[in-house]
């Protein structure tokens, strides 16, 4: 038993992990950008969108253990409402709004996160509140139902009155502005000429570093416990007299304000937001992300993004010409490449490692 | 006027057509170990779901230190101080022996949102006085070496352990432990009365469902017999296991307990 270590590992440890993992997020997209330019670094961006929303995914999956399968609506709400309130669309259809702001919406993005962190909260607050007696299979399913719900939503939101322009979608999206620099272009900034993708990189690590830093203090305190607890055995949690139903809507409501937010960021870096960007199998991808890395286990949940992000496109990008280079032709289409890459990791985690790549505890003693 | 702590009249709950309490009633006093026994099936589990919550009565009427309580809202039970352990042990098997704890303490402490995020001064304050008071009630069960270790690799014994701690740590009034003894080896039973007593002793009440006659007899003040969901008897140890229904409904008739 004196061989064992403790649950907790060393803040000796922990700060070393978190220096390393500085340097490599501020580093990556130089790396990356050498080597295969400024697609890959535009990849990179995405991944770190897919870490804003697995983390927040994290909180509801993993600290609190309820199944959704409808994450990515909330993802959809931010996109959306970043596009209603940064494009022409809305002043089109409304002349009346138009006369009002005649040069256009242009909102600030430091007005669009929160605004789009209150609604998806308020989002997840609405789909909580009538389903967090389900358990289990059930809540999986009627969360799913509601991201279904919200993209079928947004995909007819164009009659009577054209609010979201249906299938087609919202273009003209402003890129982000901040403090004056235009995020869409390249920049000159202290000498170093910063395309776009390299200029969003760093806004979004900025974002990850802040909401890593809400997930990790929320992790650690009587909240964070609390949601264990009922992940744990939600009986014994009442018995110990924690108020379940509240706290599970408040996990529902601080994960999907992360969503909100990586979905506001989205909307601006693309400039366009259609509904066919928030199927079901983009909350299925999010999911493996965080089921792939370790639940509950924030490490873990970036390794699962990176890879599932990062490492498909990776593939995409380089199987081409890697079968143009060994046989001569392309002899299996990239994409179906990827899937197989994306099927296989999965198959082979929950065989090999059903805790996830980089699960918080290993089990057993401690 | 002088009142129990717990006064529990005329408690009814039936399963389809199975009475498992049959109008009981109970009347524990401040300070004490009471002790509530019975056959296999006889309601005893029941009971404490009824009391705490986790089940609705058919009908009874519930007071907690003189004043009236529905046990409606399960998580309501733990904040007005009854606090239980469960007969199948249900720790957060996930969580350290010292996070369990810590658990505990969260009908007695405020910590929201804003202090986990902002990390203000106050509960910082909190958050070290919660782990501080875990860290006691560890050392009071005696699993003082075992803080940081995951609750599911504790021994049996210290698992049960753990969950007393655990309920101590919500600052009951009543604690309630549903057959602490079950699994334990003769020395840890030993430990687990003097446990018990000692709790007693620091002022708290107690409510012991338990099967193990020698600790029950030992360790309580007084004891109800529950059969059938019925209380057949009710009294100090010695006059219960004098009692012939007792007798009958332990043994059959003709034999001593
Ligand atoms: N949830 C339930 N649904 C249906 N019947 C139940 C339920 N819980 C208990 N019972 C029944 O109620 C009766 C009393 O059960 P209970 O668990 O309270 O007994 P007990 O005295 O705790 O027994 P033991 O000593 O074996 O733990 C039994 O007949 C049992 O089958
Ligand atoms: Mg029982």
């Amino acid at each position: 038993m004196s061989l064992a270590t403790a649950v907790s590992p060393s803040s000796k440890r922990a700060s070393l992990g978190l220096l390393l993992f500085a340097l490599a997020l501020v580093l990556a997209p130089w790396i990356v950008g050498h080597a295969g330019g400024n697609t890959w670094v535009r990849t990179l961006d995405f991944a770190l969108l897919y870490i804003m929303l697995a983390l927040g995914l994290n909180i509801v999956v993993g600290y609190a253990g309820l199944l959704d399968m409808g994450f990515i609506a909330f993802y959809a709400v931010g996109a959306y409402l970043a596009a209603l309130l940064s494009s022409p669309h809305l002043l089109q259809q409304f002349p009346a709004l138009l006369a009002l702001l005649p040069e256009g919406m242009h909102t600030s993005i430091w007005l669009i996160l929160p605004l789009a962190a209150l609604l998806a909260a308020g989002f997840g607050v609405i789909l909580g509140a009538p389903t967090l007696r389900l358990r289990g299979d059930y809540l999986a399913i009627v969360t799913l139902g509601f991201g279904e719900i919200i993209r079928i939503l947004l995909r007819n939101l164009d009659r009577p009155v054209n609010l979201t322009n249906g299938p087609k979608g919202i273009a003209q999206v402003d890129p982000v502005t901040l403090l004056g620099v235009n995020l869409g272009r390249t920049q000159e900034l202290f000498g170093l000429r910063l395309p776009s993708v390299y200029l969003y990189y760093y806004l979004f690590a900025a974002l990850v570093v802040l909401i890593l830093f809400a997930c990790i203090r929320l992790e650690r305190s009587r909240i964070g416990r609390a949601w264990m607890a009922i992940r744990e055995d939600e009986e014994a949690a009442q018995a110990m007299g924690l108020n379940t139903l509240r706290l599970k809507l408040l996990a529902f409501a601080i994960g999907a304000a992360f969503g909100g937010i990586s979905g506001a960021l989205f909307a601006s870096f693309q400039g366009f937001v259609s509904p066919e960007s928030f199927t079901l199998n983009e909350s299925i991808a999010v999911l493996a992300m965080v089921v792939l890395g370790g639940m509950g286990h924030i490490p873990g949940v970036i390794l699962g993004c990176v890879l599932l992000a990062a490492l498909p496109e990776a593939l995409r990008a380089s199987m081409g010409p890697l079968q143009q280079a060994l046989f001569g032709q392309v002899l299996v289409d990239p994409e179906i490449i990827r899937q197989l890459f994306y099927g296989l990791a999965l198959i082979l985690a929950m065989l090999y490692r059903p805790a996830g790549l980089w699960p918080s505890r290993t089990g057993g003693a401690p | 006027m002088n009142h129990p702590l717990l006064q529990i009249e005329k408690v009814n709950k039936q399963f389809g057509g199975v009475a498992a309490l049959d109008d009981v009633s109970l009347s524990i006093e401040a300070g004490e170990i009471y002790g509530l026994i019975g056959p296999n099936g006889a309601g005893k589990t029941t009971f404490f779901n009824v009391m705490t919550g986790l089940y609705t009565p058919d009908s009874g009427r519930f007071q907690l230190d003189g004043q009236e309580y529905q046990p409606t809202a399960v998580h309501q039970v733990a904040r007005a101080g009854i606090a239980r352990t469960f007969q199948n042990i249900r720790l957060f098997n996930a969580m350290s022996a010292l996070e369990n704890v810590m658990v505990g303490r969260h009908v007695r402490t405020h910590n929201g949102v804003w202090a986990a995020l902002s990390g203000h001064s106050r509960g910082r304050e909190e958050e070290a006085q919660t782990r501080a008071h875990a860290h006691r009630l560890l050392a009071y069960v005696g699993l003082a070496g075992f803080a940081n270790y995951r609750a599911d690799s504790l021994s049996y014994g210290h698992q049960r352990r753990l969950e007393i701690a655990r309920a101590l740590a919500t600052e009951p009034r009543l604690l309630a432990l549903d057959e602490p003894a079950a699994g334990m080896n003769a020395s840890e039973k030993v430990q687990l009365r003097s446990l018990l007593e000692k709790i007693r002793d620091d002022g708290h009440t107690l409510l012991l469902i338990e099967h193990d006659v020698k600790l029950v007899m030992g360790v309580c003040d007084r004891i109800s017999v529950l059969d059938y969901g019925r209380v057949i008897a009710v009294g100090a140890p010695a006059e219960v296991r004098r009692h012939p229904q007792v007798i009958q409904a332990y043994l059959g008739a003709g034999a001593h307990v």
